[in-house]
């Protein structure tokens, strides 16, 4: 019952301030501008192939659409730690430990509440994603693959992806109680650390084991393809999870977080 | 009836590090009065009112509301109302969404929302964020909050800071109606003449030890008055034949136990001209000053005190 009550105070404290939205808005605008660069950048790459007599390149369809949560995952995790980190920075710990004095309840709240928020954030990245990619495929004359359950289970697995990375967010949220702190660990991670340590396989094949186990390698082979990927494999050095190995990867991730934070800071006394 | 609301504080001690801040401390709070809790700041009044909220952690020892301790409680915000400091809110949310949140969260009907508001008399104000809130607004949004689950219980840290003189005579009375309702009050204050006017009872603690538990009828002892004459001398040897105690002070005599019209009728018999002759009442500041110094301001306990003075 009380964890019913933390959801539903979880909720309105996610909606009643303009983080979530201003948050969504810039990932539809950026995967929006990202997929429709590379839409048109494919659709050249076609036309000219066309016309040098070589058969169109396909499943450029899927890599588009991925796009969502490839470039897009940093989101979610933002949100997370952000509504996490905000009950520490503006000390509404106190208020929010006093209407639920069971922690554990708050903790368990939140993160099943940014599960929904990060599936949001999944649907509003694949409106963006494929509502530009698709058009460009289309008018390029590359086949947009709508029409196929491939790409509506990646459409899904996307949303599951983004949904993971939330929680992950509360659970650095947790951990990092700091608000900057947070974010700086979160964008030097996503935007700059793992993108080098996953091009490593390419010099030194044997670390693509233990890059495949990273976060954003994870999530890519949850959502079964991208960008990133494709780089790597263009330079045949990629190891990739399966898909549901990837998802319990990200799982495992955030549950991790949440409990080492819910052990730690979350246990502290509010002062 | 009256069980079940009074808080104990039992042996409660708190350390931070190699600091205690918080030093044995046993008192309780009775319903159908307003109980201040004083102390000069950083006497460890904050840290004693969130370990009886569950918010910090005893090193030893138990608070309990009706017996049970504030994390058992079975509906926390109903039983207990609390207003801890001015600045627990997220500044892009509106009042009325600050107070939903927690009404959420605790069980509470949402229609106690704008009731709160009413009742601290923030309701045209709801709708605004409370980043664009002045200190006085804050007090009363954290005084709805209090309020939301119409508790029998109110613990207020320092609710009289920050407010205009318009707002200290509204609180005072607003207290004052709670604790007529039966309801168990308490209010912690640095300023023992802040709060003067609107407790009963007194607990007082200094460099986080208990040094006064009573009423405030029986604290800083008698009355005293104020008595002077163009000749000194006379006035005190008039003073000394009648086994008066009396302290000489810049301004003639300060005299306890003997009442104006007393001393007025014996300065006539003694053929004393008076040049002053006046109640002071009691010294109450004085009083608690003298019983909270000998250390002066203690410094050494990190609790959320510091931020108070503002």
């Amino acid at each position: 019952m009380t964890l019913v009550r933390a959801i539903s105070a979880e909720l309105r404290k996610l909606f009643s301030t303009r983080m979530w939205w201003a948050l969504g808005l810039i990932l539809f605008g950026y995967v929006a501008f990202t997929a429709s660069v590379l839409a048109f950048v494919f659709g050249a790459m076609g036309e000219q192939l066309a016309e040098a007599g070589q058969p169109a390149p396909t499943d450029l369809a899927p890599v588009i659409y991925s796009i969502a949560s490839t470039i897009g995952y940093v989101f979610p995790v933002l949100l997370g730690a952000l509504v996490t980190t905000a009950e520490f920075r503006h000390q509404t710990l106190t208020p929010t430990f006093l209407a639920t004095p069971k922690r554990g309840n708050v903790l368990g709240a939140k993160a099943l509440v940014m599960l929904v928020a990060g599936a949001l954030f999944g649907v509003i990245g694949l409106v963006g994603s494929m509502g530009t990619g698709s058009p460009i495929l289309g008018l390029t004359g590359l086949d947009t693959e709508l029409g196929s359950a491939d790409t509506w289970a990646l459409a899904g697995r996307v949303v599951i992806a983004m949904a993971l990375w939330a929680v992950i967010g509360v659970g650095l949220g947790a951990l990092i109680p700091s608000q900057v702190a947070a974010i700086v660990v979160v964008i030097a991670f996503t935007q700059f650390l793992e993108p080098i340590l996953r091009l490593a396989p390419t010099v030194a094949e044997w670390t693509g084991d233990i890059v495949k186990f990273l976060p954003g390698a994870a999530s890519d082979a949850l959502v079964g393809a991208s960008f990133y990927s494709s780089i790597a494999g263009s330079a045949g050095a990629t190891v990739s999870l399966d898909w549901w190995q990837g998802g319990l990867v990200l799982a495992g991730i955030a549950v991790v977080l949440l409990g080492i934070g819910s052990l730690t800071t979350w246990r502290k006394d509010v002062t | 009836m009256a069980t079940s609301t009074t808080i104990e504080i039992t042996g409660l001690s708190k350390s931070f590090g190699s600091v205690r801040a918080v030093d044995n401390v046993s008192f309780s709070v009775r319903p159908g009065e307003v109980t201040g809790f004083l102390g000069p700041n950083g006497a460890g009044k904050t840290t004693t009112l969130r370990m009886l909220l569950g918010l910090v952690k005893p090193t030893s020892g138990t608070a309990t509301i009706g017996g049970t301790p504030y994390r058992e409680l079975a509906r926390p915000l109903a039983t207990v109302g609390t207003a801890l400091e001015a600045s627990s809110f997220h500044p892009g949310r509106t009042a009325r969404n600050h107070l939903a949140v927690y009404a959420s969260a605790a069980g509470i009907p949402q229609s106690r929302v704008g009731a709160a508001l009413t009742q601290v008399g923030l309701d045209q104000y709801g709708d605004r964020r409370v980043g664009g809130y002045s200190l006085g607004m804050r007090q009363r949004l954290g005084l709805a909050f209090a309020l939301l689950g119409d508790p029998q219980v109110l613990v207020l840290d320092e609710p009289v800071n920050g407010l205009d003189p318009e707002g200290i005579r509204w609180i005072r009375n607003f207290l004052k109606s709670l604790a007529a309702e039966g309801r168990t009050v308490l209010i912690s204050s640095h300023l023992l003449s802040e709060v003067q006017q609107s407790v009963d009872r007194l607990v007082i603690i200094s460099r986080g030890r208990l040094v006064y538990e009573g009423m405030l009828a029986d604290f800083g002892g008698d009355a005293r008055v104020s008595i002077d004459a163009p000749d000194r001398d006379e006035l005190r040897v008039a003073l000394t034949r009648e086994a008066i105690d009396f302290a000489t002070t810049d301004s003639g005599f300060s005299v306890a136990g003997r009442t104006a019209e007393e001393l007025g009728r014996l300065a006539l018999d003694a053929g004393v001209a008076l040049s002053r002759l006046s109640a002071e009442g009691t010294q109450l500041e004085a009083s608690f000053l003298e019983l909270v110094s000998g250390g002066g301001l203690a410094a050494d306990a990190p609790t959320g005190d510091e931020g108070s003075d503002q």
